[in-house]
């Protein structure tokens, strides 16, 4: 297949730069409001603040995938003098803490980068982060050329994937028939 | 739904522990907005002029402000309303941090405490799960500590906690409560928690602030935005101020080790003495290194680009986080040059839950009573429980020696835990003299100048907040020696009211008969000048800013020509600037006519005697009395009918007549109400 060029966002953090203000989580959350900027939670952004001050922890963490499992890892990392446990820098939104999770409705988080139509020059937690504490990148990098796999086929494979591949060809085939 | 505020207070009764979550008046944000100002109707309604601080019936609220919790910069203090065992007269210590907005995120305005509770407790408040709980295993605990051990029980780091120390505990008149890197410190606020047996209040929220015109609060925000940025990055000349005042907030004690200006400016011991030649070569080194071996990060309160405060790591004490003033406060009260002296004291110190104006004046004091012999040595005599201090050269020692004493309640530190002006009373044979350095008996910063300053002289005499603190800052400080200066300071200053209060600048000089001070600027326009710089205070404390985005700060980005952009765009308030002013203005009224109503009168707006070394009693009565009338008050300083009435406040004008404060006059004739009006147009644009 052929190779082709993608653009991959990233924010990066400078922990040493987070004053702890937690603007990124307002701004997160009154942009992700709707209707835009009508609210704001700090508990509801995708991006939060890992702020233990007495520990010196000041450090944004983003909301990155959904599992449906809790981790069997519980490990302390040291890093510059400082101890993490492990859960504190995770991006997951899981069933063993809160973070990440919607408090009401209790479905996961994840950051989209502030997807928006026309796209914005940078995540709003970036652009409100005077301190520069947060920085966007984009990169150009090469990767191989996939066919993008349509909604149906995901949809498929999601239910061949609970019931078994047998199971969904036999009733599919028996739809069939009926119609 | 609610704009801006959540519409909700949270009441507490100590007593029975009956919980009630109580929906408020929307006229009451419309007409007073939050914090402050709402809470002084509360207390006007709901307390007599006979309530003490220690009554049962006395309130304690804890209040955020109208945009607390909204995407605005630096709107993130917390104020802690409450009849003041100091003065007598109503206080509102307050507190940077996170606690005001975590309030407002879990669904609340104001926490309103009433009667007391039998035993120490915590209130637990989750969302709308709130309990009273135990705290018997808290007791005697560290503010400090109190705070770590909370988020670890109820698990949860994000969780906010509001805590006294043993300080409160034990009757300390002048005790804060410790929130995070804030400290709500003057007047003892701390002390009537501690009355109430509260040890801590821990919140969490995880509910919305809503806005009534999200996209347009966002707009107005942009525009602040882009301005800190540009202030970031041009700090003021350091022609025109000194380098402690370039910036937004105030961050400079704790980013810079560099401080001849007060050190040398203010006054050391009991507020005495000033050391104009202490900032040398050996200290400056001493005191940077000191100050790079322990500041590891500069640090933020809730949603500020500002980072005022400083996370303390050192080699041998435990971390803490400390803000501005208290660095130098107990250097100044021990005398002592060493700055890490200093660090190690204050940590101690925000563990016992002090205000770290008032306690080193009151241990000074108690040694400068020693060195006169008015105090004994039985006095400083140990017992069982402790040691005898140490002798008066062992400044260290006998500072640390009178914090134990005082924090524990033993000895002569029972008595120094009133605060200078109760302590003098009780000890006599002349130690009232001693206590100097107090208004409305209150300790004030440790200045002692030469010549009076019409502006300060105003602003010390007549704060409501009987202190000086953060009042002044619009306006320099000095004037400008040279007009080209004058010019370049008026050029960019959209801040002020009025376009004539820029010539008020260009007409100021440093020297001379006419232009400077005593005589310049003149009653009347410092009355102008006072008046604008309050108004903004007034904002501040209802809006729920930090004054380092606002009023204490030359050029800030929040002033009067665009509060009210915000306050209508969250709140769905529609309010010109001038009836948004009038809103500061009727606060202001309340207030005034609230202390009026307590006692107070013109005789307590009366500065130290020893404040200034040059004074001009006729000249001050005239500024008085000037500012008096500016203010639509009487010569006494009561807000008069015809004033209260305009301000929609005709039911405390019937009070006030009705206990003989005011003098029952015939209503305004239409053509007084005519002329009244010109006046205020003039006045205040409205």
């Amino acid at each position: 297949m052929a190779k082709i060029k993608k653009i991959v966002k990233r924010i990066t953090v400078d922990a040493e730069k987070c004053n702890g203000c937690r603007t990124c989580e307002v701004m997160c959350s009154a942009f992700h409001s709707t209707p835009q900027w009508s609210s704001n939670s700090p508990a509801k952004s995708r991006v939060q603040v890992v702020r233990l001050p007495l520990r010196d922890i000041f450090l944004p963490v983003f909301a990155g995938e959904y599992t449906p499992a809790e981790c069997g890892g519980r490990i302390s990392y040291h890093i510059d003098d400082r101890t993490y446990d492990e859960c504190e820098f995770c991006r997951a939104a899981c069933p063993s803490r809160g973070r990440f999770v919607e408090p009401d409705s209790g479905l996961p988080l994840g950051c989209d980068m502030c997807q928006s139509d026309p796209p914005l020059e940078e995540p709003m937690c970036v652009h409100w982060c005077v301190r520069d504490a947060l920085k966007y990148e984009e990169r150009e990098i090469e990767v191989e050329e996939q066919v993008e796999i349509d909604a149906l086929e995901t949809a498929l494979t999601a239910i061949a994937d609970k019931f078994g591949w047998d199971k969904m060809m036999r009733t599919a085939a028996r739809l069939t028939q009926k119609s | 739904m609610r704009y801006g505020e959540t519409g909700y207070y949270l009441e507490i009764d100590l007593s029975t522990g009956n919980i009630e979550r109580v929906q408020s008046d929307p006229k009451t944000a419309e007409n007073f907005f939050g914090g402050v100002g709402s809470s002084l109707k509360i207390f006007w309604d709901r307390t007599t002029p006979e309530t003490k601080a220690f009554d049962p019936e006395n309130l304690l609220i804890f209040t955020n402000g109208l945009l607390s919790g909204t995407p605005i910069f630096g709107a993130n203090r917390t104020f802690v309303v409450t009849i003041s065992p100091v003065s007598n007269l109503i206080c509102y210590p307050t507190a940077g941090g996170f606690f005001a907005p975590e309030l407002k995120y879990a669904g609340y305005d104001k926490i309103i405490f009433r009667n007391k509770s039998p035993e120490l407790v915590y209130i637990w408040i989750n969302n709308d799960k709130v309990e009273i709980r135990d705290a018997s295993h808290l007791a005697g605990k560290g503010a400090r500590e109190v705070q770590e051990l909370l988020k670890e029980e109820l698990n949860d780091p994000k969780i906010q906690v509001a805590a006294i120390g043993p300080a409160a505990e034990n009757g300390v008149l002048f005790a804060s409560i410790e929130m995070d890197k804030g400290s709500a410190s003057r007047l003892g606020g701390g002390a009537v928690m501690g009355d109430k047996k509260i040890k801590a209040i821990a919140v969490r929220g995880t509910k919305e602030v809503n806005l009534a015109d999200g996209p347009a609060f966002i707009k107005h925000l942009e525009e602040a935005r882009t301005y800190i940025i540009h202030r970031n990055a041009n700090p003021l000349s350091h022609r025109h101020v000194e380098a402690i005042h370039d910036s937004l907030g105030s961050p400079q004690l704790m980013r810079d080790a560099e401080d001849k200006w007060h050190t040398q400016n203010f006054a050391w011991g009991n507020a005495r003495y000033r050391r104009k030649d202490f900032w040398t070569d050996e200290i400056e080194e001493s005191w940077e290194k000191s100050q790079e071996e322990s500041v590891r990060r500069m640090i933020s309160c809730f949603n500020c680009p500002s980072q005022c405060g400083a996370l303390i790591m050192r080699k041998d004490g435990a971390p803490y986080m400390a803000k501005c003033f208290s660095k130098i406060s107990y250097l100044f009260g021990s005398g002592i040059d060493d700055l890490e002296w200093s660090w190690k004291f204050i940590e101690r110190t925000f563990d016992y839950g002090l205000d770290s104006y008032s306690t080193p004046q009151v241990m000074a004091f108690a040694v400068e009573l020693r060195k006169d012999g008015i105090l004994t040595e039985e006095d400083f005599a140990g017992t069982d429980d402790y040691p005898p201090c140490p002798p008066p050269e062992d400044k260290s020692g006998v500072f640390y020696w009178l914090l134990d004493r005082l924090v524990k309640g033993e000895g002569i530190g029972k008595i120094l835990g009133l605060g200078t002006k109760q302590a003098s009373e009780k000890i006599g044979k002349g130690a009232e003299a001693y206590a100097h350095n107090l208004i409305k008996g209150v300790e004030q910063m440790n200045i002692k100048l030469g010549m009076l300053d019409p502006l300060y002289f105003l602003m010390f005499a007549t704060s409501e907040k009987q202190s000086i603190t953060s009042i002044e800052g619009n306006w320099p400080q000095a004037a400008f020696r040279k007009y080209e200066d004058r010019e370049e300071w008026i050029r960019d200053w959209p801040h002020v009211p009025f376009e004539r209060f820029k010539q008020y600048i260009l007409d100021w000089e440093p020297k001379g008969d006419k232009n400077a001070a005593p005589y310049y600027p003149t009653p009347p326009i410092a009355s102008e000048i006072v008046d604008w710089m309050e108004e903004n205070h007034v904002n501040d404390d209802s809006l729920g800013f930090c004054s380092g985005m606002s009023g204490f700060c030359f050029k800030p980005p929040f002033h009067c020509h665009n509060y009210y952009k915000f306050v209508n765009a969250a709140t769905g308030l529609n309010l010109d600037e001038f009836e948004h002013r009038r809103v500061a203005h009727r606060i202001r009224n309340l207030h005034r006519a609230f202390n009026m109503r307590r006692g107070m009168t013109r005789a307590d707006d009366n500065p130290p005697a020893d404040h200034w070394k040059f004074r001009f009693p006729e000249l001050e009565e005239e500024l008085l009395t000037t500012y008096y009338h500016f203010k639509g008050w009487t010569d006494e300083g009561v807000p008069t009918r015809v004033r209260l009435e305009e301000l929609d406040l005709g039911y405390v004008a019937d009070e006030l007549e009705e206990k003989g404060i005011l003098k029952k006059v015939p209503p305004p004739t239409e053509e007084e109400l005519e002329e009244y009006r010109k006046e205020r147009m003039y006045k205040w644009g409205y």
